[in-house]
């Protein structure tokens, strides 16, 4: 029988967001021990995650106070306006971020996250890395959680926090009950050098068949503009669009964005998402934590599903860096209360809000066209509206974790 | 840990179970547990000007609860780092207390009887969470605190106060609504600060800070400047 390892936590799935986490309680101290099935080589090729991440503002401020930030200098694009609009119409409502306040967020790509997370885990000695590996057999019990892998290493904690994505098998284990629906929508997403500078610019267009996002990104090193695409589409025309010629693809594409970057080569491979809305009903259990897609998931159009898996990993570490200075076990029922009740309404607000848009903008017709752009102008005119929208966006509503004020706990 | 017969470690192996069952019966010693280590913690930080960030502030130190009860205030104080020592009269509880510390692979030396007759030595730290309200002699109780603090030391003492409130929120509502087991308090023993703090004064110790324990509701309980309803309180040496 092999020794126990034990450790603070064990975070079952080394993703962003379980990384993010291990590095944030690591800021403060607290060990953590990662699980996860991937080949540490194969999530980081260039073909694996083709997307980009919008960062919100709070969420680059928990990157920046857990030493992350330095690592993305230099490979982020800030977004200084939000361009929001029905379809090319007339009604566009702008977020544009004041001079003096920071950016709205910032766009990475996702492998770019992925290469300053593995290379900041690393270099922890708080954080023990088993990837890949798998969990052979995992026990919560009253005293704590106890994990046998794959290579018969055995680890040890008194919580284990699933942060295993959308289809998180701890989660359905533990029998918690899922809200969800398909959006029978899925988003075509790829990366695209044009021709017209985007002066920071975030395009979100609202058409019938779904909302286009047009995100930008840092230039290309031969002086090209460049952004990323992110195309819903009724999930029976993904794979007809996938399998379009570049060239036919990108006329499509030219369609969609009426000119308004100019002429546009595509630059990275497509891929296709499923879109769906999924929300568990608890995000805590017996010595057990849900944080990201585990616990909700939303459709990307306001680009805040990493961000909100982002907030978990503030609000639990917070949750558990002041119940270790209380001498409490980690896996308390009352701090998993703390938790709940500090994620579980906050983020089913922001997905059902998402929801909520993403069906109102896919309703067809000449009346719901007008309802939106009636809509959208309402919003623009209206301040304090504008600016909680403004603030969502940022990642700043809502009751903040310390981390994503930039300071640690 | 003496010697216990197998039925009777099942036996304290599910009284330490209800002990720690977060919705067993002391559920509402589960729901203060939080708010007082907070109290307890910042005692200690301010008392011996300890960083808050750091994990171990009891590190070198020893501690003594008194009226332990399955160790809900032990186990945290001996994860700050702190040497504990646990006393409680009723054997069953020390019996569970130590059941639940061993899978929690904590050393806590735990002793039953009564606190005055047991040959204990000084603490650096001593507490005594809900306890005097329950004692026969209150002042000889506090003397006994008093006797095992060392030189130095700090005392967190924490009870209900004899007040309406008190009378209305913690022996009528709490009890007949469930919250507490029903003949937990006798309201006429409760203690009042000012009675307190003469105890403690008499005992040669000052009273360093007071604050207030109310629940609210949707927030649980919360420190503050109203006692009417549960207090806290520091003590040191004059």
């Amino acid at each position: 029988m092999t020794d126990i390892h034990t450790s603070d936590v064990i975070i079952s799935g080394g993703g962003l967001v379980g990384q993010t986490l291990a590095l944030a309680l690591a800021a403060h101290g607290l060990s953590s021990c990662i699980i996860d099935p991937a080949d540490p080589a194969k999530v980081i090729a260039p073909d694996f995650d083709g997307r980009a991440s919008a960062i919100a503002s709070a969420s680059y401020k928990m990157l920046d106070a857990i030493g992350v930030a330095e690592r993305l200098a230099g490979k982020g694009c800030d977004i200084r306006k939000i361009w929001v609009s029905d379809g090319l119409k007339p009604g566009e409502l702008d977020f544009t971020a004041a001079d003096d306040d920071g950016p709205l967020g910032t766009m990475y790509e996702n492998r770019d996250l992925r290469i300053a997370l593995r290379d900041a885990v690393a270099e922890s000695d708080r954080i023990a890395l088993h990837m890949p590996a798998r969990a052979v057999t995992t026990t919560r019990g009253p005293h704590g959680v106890e994990v046998t892998l794959d290579d018969g290493a055995r680890i040890a904690a008194p919580l284990l926090i699933a942060a295993e994505g959308r289809r998180s098998p701890t989660r359905d284990a533990a029998g918690f009950h899922m809200a969800n629906w398909s959006y029978d929508h899925s988003a075509i997403i790829g990366g695209i050098a044009h021709e017209l500078p985007h002066d920071s610019v975030a395009y979100e267009i609202f058409y019938p068949a779904g909302p286009f996002a047009l995100l930008p990104l840092p230039d290309l090193a031969d002086g090209r503009h460049r952004s990323a695409f992110v195309w819903s589409v009724a999930r029976a025309d993904a794979a007809g669009l996938l399998k379009l010629g570049t060239r036919g693809f990108t006329r499509e594409l030219e369609k969609r964005m009426g000119g308004l970057l100019g002429n546009v080569t595509m630059i990275a491979p497509r891929m296709a998402y499923p879109l769906g809305f999924h929300h568990s009903a608890k995000i805590t259990g017996e010595r057990l934590a849900l944080v990201g897609d585990a616990a909700h998931g939303i459709h990307p159009i306001a680009g805040q599903g990493l961000n909100l898996g982002l907030r978990d990993v503030a609000a639990l570490t917070e949750v558990l860096v002041d119940g270790a200075r209380l001498g409490l076990d980690l896996g308390d029922a009352q701090l998993m209360d703390r938790y709940e009740r500090w994620r579980g309404l906050d983020s089913l607000s922001v997905s059902v809000a998402t929801d909520v848009l993403t069906r109102l903008f896919g309703i067809r017709g000449k009346a719901a066209s007008a309802v939106r752009r009636f809509g959208l102008g309402a919003v623009q005119a209206t301040p304090p509206l504008k600016s909680l929208f403004m603030s969502e966006a940022r990642g700043e509503s809502g009751d903040l974790p310390k981390l994503l004020t930039g300071m640690t706990v | 840990m003496t010697s216990i017969v197998p039925a009777e470690a099942e036996h304290f192996g599910s009284l330490a179970a209800d002990w720690w069952d977060p919705k067993g019966s002391s559920a509402m010693l589960h729901r203060l547990n939080p708010v007082r280590l907070r109290y307890i913690r910042e005692a200690i930080d301010h008392h011996w000007g300890i960083d808050d960030t750091e994990r171990h502030p009891l590190a070198g130190r020893s501690a003594l609860d008194v009226g332990c009860g399955a160790g809900l205030l032990a186990e945290p104080l001996a994860r700050l780092g702190a040497s504990v020592t646990g006393v409680d009269a009723a054997p069953e509880n020390i019996d569970a207390a130590r059941v639940h510390a061993a899978g929690q692979g904590l050393t806590i030396d735990y002793r039953s009887g009564d606190l005055a007759s047991l040959n204990l030595r000084r603490f650096d730290l001593v507490t005594s969470m809900e306890v005097i309200e329950h004692v026969a002699d209150p002042a000889a109780f506090v003397q006994a605190l008093a006797d095992r603090l060392a030189p130095g030391g700090l005392m967190v003492l924490s009870t209900p106060n004899r007040t309406t409130a008190s009378k209305l929120l913690l022996v009528e509502a709490a009890e007949r609504l469930g919250q507490v087991p029903r003949g937990t308090h006798d309201w006429d023993k409760f203690v009042r600060p000012e009675e307190l703090t003469a105890m403690l004064e008499d005992a040669g110790l000052i009273v360093g800070d007071l604050r207030g324990l109310v629940p609210m509701p949707g927030r649980g309980f919360v420190l503050g400047d109203n006692h009417a309803i549960n207090y806290l309180l520091t003590a040191r040496y004059r």
